[in-house]
């Protein structure tokens, strides 16, 4: 057995420790990298776009006119959007994390469901975009209205609602239940009346999230061929609309350089939306969170 | 809320009796878990219908154009007047081309904040850095695709002469920022779950920080590394509006990254965003490439699984 050889590693230990110190340095620049991105991205979207955001902006129709264009249609679209949105995927979400939690024996019909809806949360935003254009705009035939849009999207973020829910569903602690089946209640009773109500904050921060993510999702917009240039604002689920990120992407597009201040103009209102939508998140995990 | 409700009644017992007596209370408990079934079985019927529509409509595509021009064409002119062209091979050129260059932003930066985070931050800095990096993660794709086309792109140019307006490198650049965080956070998570007497251990022997991270830390957490890789990989490749905004609309089969690309995803939009008639070959061949994309994106996502259960190291 060969013993530690004192002076090999003393000569060697100021080296180590430089390497030591120059990774670090270099690490600590390379977490760096990606906020000073952010910071930038941030700035140049502020500078860009601020003079553009008047009255006028949030008052006018899309034109083609950049002075003239504005972002009232999609505005409206987007809130009208997340109607739809947000009862069907938590409805659905919350239906689905119930019953996998709560009800689903192990069996390999349960454990299919959950292998699916892991593999469902990867596939690409457009593929989703397809199949609202196969089912819901030609078979279903709602063409490109709202509820077309809503169902894609929800379908989109069922699986981000699904696992957040089910998470929420799980730290409910089990002696809570066991309480309540106690005091006589039934299985149905329990969830409604102890298991929800202890899991509803983190459902609804898990489920805001996941829209947030919908209000910024372009391409399954796209691909359903929700129109641009609308002139009015919906009137009922079935009407044609159009979404923020829709209206970025087409001012994105175009050739006139003042269309980017327009369209940081519109990002600016976008972040806005997202920034209100994850600050209620917050507030609401902060103001229920119940620790057992 | 319980004793609210109580009030009025003049006794528990009487409540029991009461509500015992209605039968409707034993068929709920029978119907709920069969709607609740019922309402799980949407995002089966999801994915089974995304399957379904990309096999029936590509079949479509495939009685027009045959399959073997299609998987070994290199040529993607579905616009021409007189003979269309469907050689898939551009499509997937240009979105490989893009993924790599993501890749190759997005693994250093990533890992090496990763390490950042786990061996050397103090919770101080992580709890603030990691917030950040989120925020990071949920920017909507179109707004990368803008600040890529009015900020990257031009900055490039002037690094690069010549470089074309819509490039592969603009595009593939941002994609790499965009999946940056997914692989930080997830390899994060890798390295923290490595016990801490692992290290302490290592550190006892007289490593210093970084030797414990790199020799210990992050091969302990390989598995974990990779499959956050293999994940970002998929993301990448199934992103769509970065690539339409930057990266153009010209199918090429070749390696160059400064001239204007074309991806699958950036194909679909075009098509859709157009007016690729309804029935028209133009319209079923999206679905063709959909059912590409869709194969490539579910690949991965089974690689990561399969690594990140297999060879998920047990402590």
């Amino acid at each position: 057995m060969k013993y530690v050889n004192q002076e090999s590693v003393v000569k060697r230990m100021n080296r180590r420790l430089i390497t030591n110190r120059v990774f670090k340095t270099l690490f600590f620049f390379a977490t760096l990298f990606a906020l000073v991105i952010l910071a930038i991205l941030f700035y140049r979207i502020t500078t860009q776009g601020i003079g553009y955001l008047t009255p006028e902006f949030f008052k006018n129709f899309g034109s083609r006119f950049p002075a003239k264009a504005g972002i009232k249609a999609a505005l409206v679209g987007s809130i009208w959007l997340m109607g739809v949105v947000a009862p069907v995927s938590l409805i659905l979400g919350v239906g689905t994390a119930i019953y996998l939690e709560e009800y689903a024996k192990k069996n390999k019909l349960n454990d299919f469901i959950r292998m699916n809806i892991s593999n469902l949360s990867g596939v690409p935003s457009v593929v989703f975009g397809l199949l609202g254009l196969t089912i819901f705009v030609r078979t279903l035939s709602l063409g490109n209205s709202i509820l077309a849009a809503g169902f894609t999207m929800s379908l989109l973020i069922l699986p981000v609602i699904i696992v957040g829910a089910q998470e929420a569903i799980r730290s409910v602690p089990k002696d809570v239940r066991e309480a309540s089946y106690g005091m006589g209640a039934t299985k149905w009773q329990t969830i409604t009346r102890v298991v929800l109500p202890s899991a509803i904050p983190g459902i609804l921060t898990g489920a805001i999230l996941a829209l947030s993510r919908a209000v910024g999702e372009t391409a399954p917009l796209v691909v359903i061929g929700i129109p641009v240039i609308i002139q009015f604002l919906p009137e009922n689920l079935l009407s044609q609309f159009t979404a923020l990120p829709m209206q970025i992407y087409d001012w994105s597009k175009r050739p006139q350089a003042e269309f980017q201040h327009v369209a940081a103009a519109g990002i600016l209102v976008l972040m806005m939306f997202l920034l209100i939508m994850n600050s209620i998140a917050v507030l609401i995990r902060n103001k229920f969170q119940k620790r057992y | 809320m319980a004793q609210k409700r109580l009030t009025g009644h003049s006794s528990v017992q009487e409540l029991i009796a009461k509500s015992s007596n209605k039968k409707h209370k034993k068929m709920i408990e029978k119907i709920i878990p069969i709607i609740l079934l019922l309402i799980a079985s949407v995002s089966v019927l999801t994915t089974f219908g995304i399957v379904f529509t990309l096999i029936v409509e590509t079949g479509i595509f495939f009685s027009r154009v045959r399959i073997t021009d299609f998987l070994f064409g290199t040529e993607w002119f579905p616009f021409a007047n007189t003979e269309q062209l469907f050689g898939i091979l551009p499509l997937i050129a240009g979105t490989l081309k893009v993924t790599l260059i993501a890749i190759i932003v997005a693994v250093p930066f990533g890992i090496a904040s990763a390490v950042f985070l786990s061996e050397y931050a103090s919770d101080n800095t992580r709890r603030i850095i990691k917030p950040i990096l989120e925020v990071l993660a949920g920017i909507p794709t179109i707004v990368y695709g803008f600040f890529a086309l009015t900020f990257v792109t031009p900055l490039l140019q002037q690094i690069i002469p010549g470089l074309k307006i819509f490039n592969a490198l603009s595009p593939g650049i941002v994609v790499g920022i965009m999946i940056l965080p997914m692989i930080a956070s997830l390899s994060e998570d890798a390295m923290s779950s490595v016990p801490k007497s692992i290290r302490e251990g290592a550190l006892a022997m007289g490593s210093t920080k970084l030797e414990v991270a790199l020799k210990v830390v992050l091969p302990a957490a390989l598995s974990g590394i990779i499959a956050s890789v293999v994940l970002a990989i998929s993301r990448a490749i199934g992103e769509t509006m970065i690539v339409s905004l930057a990266g153009g609309s010209t199918p090429k089969f070749d390696f160059n990254v400064t001239d204007s690309i074309q991806t699958m995803t950036a194909y679909i939009v075009q098509v859709s965003s157009g007016d690729a008639g309804y029935g028209t070959t133009i319209y079923y061949s999206i679905y063709s490439v959909g059912f590409t994309l869709f194969i490539f994106t579910l690949l991965m996502n089974f690689i990561a699984h399969v690594i990140s259960k297999k060879y998920r190291e047990e402590y």
